[in-house]
């Protein structure tokens, strides 16, 4: 039988430039198989903030602990400080909370508490047992500051500059990774210039 | 009597599904502005879904933040930007077309153009192989001597 003939009456593939063509789905495979495995180490999650380079939204809110009194952010002007998104109810916040006990510890960096969607009574009682690390905490009862802020899962924490722009945010618990390889070298920056 | 209970118990879901984020004290029109807007929005705690379909907390204060600012006169354009200015565009399930999801609105397209031309290319190539190379001497007799043994053993 004589090769030149194949039941498509295709002349058979030999010049190298078709050869080449069987490796393009192998190249196809590669590249997708390169961008799934990033995906595996994406979180979801972690949703990019529109805020970071913002000023902080301004708000007004009571103190937890002296109802009568209110805070408001510009009140830390000229300082750079840490906006702590938390609530009794949050279980990560737990985990993150002996890490801000120990920053109040070593006076790293003043941190307001946004008391989201608690009671004032529980959130109180939560501070006692486990220490308040705070200067002090603000009620945002219903949420609505949270909004203001796109908080959308607790805890979250804003480092807030001198000229009150946000320059970063993270999303769930701080961890020591975290605070000493991206907040503390930015909190320093914040600070000298 | 099992019966019903059981088409009872069927319809029950039906009911909770009626319930869900239909503002109450709108009239129709702005009722179903507020549905329709909040079917737009991502539910950033449950992420698929939208806040029109989650029960979550956060979904329930922002369908509260869209039915009054329904009710403050906004438009839905302008609720929507008040959304995306807090959360990112990442809240809104139809991404908007821009130079960052330029890729994601137009690379279907572009596959499906690329698959058509690949499509052309290749019938043409083959159409050319047919047309273009007679069969040789040596083929074409090879042919007749196989067709000829056919109709033998058909004969």
């Amino acid at each position: 039988m004589s090769e030149a003939l194949n039941p498509d009456g295709v002349p058979p593939a030999t010049e190298p430039k078709s050869r080449l063509r069987f490796l393009i789905p192998l190249a196809i495979f590669i590249v997708l198989a390169g961008f799934l495995f990033r995906g595996l180490f994406l979180n979801p999650r972690e949703v990019p903030s529109p805020l970071i380079g913002k000023p902080a939204p301004q708000f007004s809110l009571a103190q937890l602990h002296q109802d009568d009194q209110t805070f408001a952010p510009q009140q830390m002007q000229g300082q750079v400080w840490l906006l702590n998104v938390w609530a009794s109810w949050c279980v990560a916040c737990r985990q993150e909370h002996p890490l801000l006990v120990e920053l109040a510890k070593d006076k790293a960096v003043p941190i307001v508490g946004l008391n989201y969607k608690d009671k004032p009574d529980e959130a109180k009682g939560w501070l006692a047992k486990l220490g308040d690390p705070y200067d002090l905490s603000v009620k945002d009862r219903d949420g609505r500051v949270g909004i203001e802020y796109g908080v959308y899962g607790v805890p979250e924490t804003f480092l807030i500059d001198k000229n009150g722009v946000i320059r970063f945010k993270q999303i769930g618990p701080i961890t020591e990774e975290v605070w000493t390889k991206k907040m503390l070298p930015m909190i320093e920056e914040l600070r000298r210039s | 009597m099992k019966r019903l209970i059981a088409l009872l118990m069927l319809a029950l879901p039906l009911a909770v599904l009626a319930a869900d984020a239909t503002p109450t004290d709108l009239d129709p029109v702005a009722a179903k502005r507020a549905v329709d807007i909040s079917a737009q929005l991502r539910c950033l705690v449950c992420q698929n879904q939208s806040i029109a379909e989650s029960n979550a907390e956060l979904a329930v204060d922002l369908r509260r933040q869209v039915n009054e600012q329904i009710k403050a006169g906004k438009t839905d354009r302008e609720i929507v930007d008040f959304m995306v200015d807090r959360y990112g565009e990442f809240v809104l399930y139809k991404p908007p077309f821009n130079l960052t999801t330029l890729l994601l609105w137009l690379g279907p397209l572009a596959l499906a153009v690329l698959a058509v031309v690949a499509f052309v290319r290749t019938l043409r190539a083959r159409n050319r192989a047919i047309v273009e190379r007679p069969l040789t001497d040596a083929e074409r007799a090879e042919a007749e001597r196989l067709l000829a043994q056919v109709s033998k053993e058909q004969g």
